[in-house]
């Protein structure tokens, strides 16, 4: 193994600063903030519909608040779970090739997440 | 990956015991051991120390270790008296000075010693800190400014704004928060630590430099700045009472003041 010959400045210096990181930062606690209303009136709502029928359910989806509200909790909280996993990616995944394909992974697969539970309401709500 | 056992060459196996002969007022003391020159794995002596004549604090122990029980100890010490940070290192399962911990304050029978954690060693408790000083370097830790110096007395700073550097000005950039930090020790590489951004925040909220912007715009970084996730290990840790991660909320505080929610 041959001796890095850099001097520690130029290493600690790497390559500088992304001037970024505030806007990911202000999204995980502007979401949290957003899920802590969402969570709970979806747990409510959940709570009330315990020994309702399908027909009743359906019913209680379509209805334009409870469905505006349902699919701005599955965007928020896929939004969420893709920054928090991005960061437990950076922490810990240190192999380049790896941490890249995860990262690029966890998106696609939130995106498609979102998007399928969205129509799902969507469909509910708008009657197809 | 993240790696949660230790390479087969860092492997710590058990050390030799030096019993302390006649002595009433006895504490055992583990140390970490490991030198560059025999090819060995490292081990944990086991020194019994006669208290009745050792001073009080653990810098003493070791001390008295070096020069009466076993030389070939490596340490770094300077101050003895908690300014310097030289005698930085792990004990009793927390990272603190020798010289300003008591040895009666140390918990059970046996005081363990370990170098800083999740540094390269030099030899048994030295850790190798050129890393850290570089990233304290790269932050450019001395007052910028744009306006020339008064030419017939000193940039003054105003009781209130001197006040802000209480809690700051203190820090004997030990290294005891950053290498207490688990983000450190994952992304030491890139994550400039609690300790280097507390200094850096010293310079952010000193009211004579005119740079902040530019200080800011340093640290604005996934990396550099947004690996610190309040584990709060810097406070908890740090030998001279301070809170680095108050100082790091502030910097994240001030990189959203300057722009729109």
């Amino acid at each position: 193994m041959s001796k890095d010959l850099r001097n520690p400045l130029a290493r600690a210096r790497g390559l500088g600063s992304a001037k970024e990181g505030v806007g990911h930062w202000m999204t995980q606690r502007l979401t949290a903030l957003a899920l802590v209303f969402l969570t709970l009136w979806f747990v409510i709502t959940v709570l009330g519909l315990m020994h309702a029928d399908y027909a009743t359910a359906r019913a209680t989806i379509a209805k334009p608040w409870n469905a505006v509200l349902l699919i701005a909790l599955i965007v928020t909280m896929f939004k969420h779970a893709v920054l928090g996993l991005q960061v437990v990616i950076e922490d810990y995944v240190h192999t380049r090739w790896l941490e890249m394909t995860s990262l690029v992974l966890i998106k696609f697969i939130a995106v498609l997440a979102a998007l399928t539970g969205v129509l799902a309401v969507l469909r509910i709500a708008l009657g197809s | 990956m993240a790696e949660f056992t230790l390479p087969k060459n860092s492997k710590i196996q058990a050390g030799k015991h030096f019993p302390a002969k006649g002595a009433k007022n006895v504490r055992t003391f583990k140390v970490y051991r490991w030198t560059p020159d025999d090819g060995q794995n490292p081990r944990t002596d086991t020194y019994e120390v006669d208290l009745d004549t050792c001073g009080p604090m653990v810098l003493d122990a070791l001390l008295k270790i070096k020069n009466e029980i076993d030389s070939t100890l490596s340490l770094r010490r300077s101050c003895r008296e908690g300014i310097c940070g030289s005698c930085a290192m792990n004990i009793d399962g927390t990272n603190t000075l020798a010289c300003t911990r008591a040895i009666d304050e140390c918990s059970g029978g046996t005081v363990n010693i370990y170098p800083l954690p999740h540094m390269p060693v030099v030899k048994d408790l030295v850790p190798d800190l050129t890393h850290f000083y570089a990233q304290f370097a790269s932050i450019k830790p001395w007052i910028r400014t744009q306006s020339p110096a008064p030419a017939d007395k000193e940039r003054l700073q105003s009781p209130e704004d001197r006040k802000k550097l209480d809690g700051l000005y203190e820090c004997i950039l030990c290294a005891c928060c950053s290498t207490s930090c688990p983000s450190y020790w994952w992304n030491g590489d890139r994550y400039l630590g609690p300790a280097i951004l507390l200094q850096a925040y010293r310079w952010i909220v000193d009211s004579r430099d005119e740079d902040t912007g530019a200080r800011l715009d340093d640290l604005e970084d996934p990396f550099k700045l947004y690996r610190c996730h309040t584990i709060m290990n810097c406070a908890r840790t740090c030998p001279k009472g301070l809170n680095p991660a108050k100082a790091i909320a502030e910097i994240k505080k001030l990189i959203v003041q300057r722009r729109s929610a």
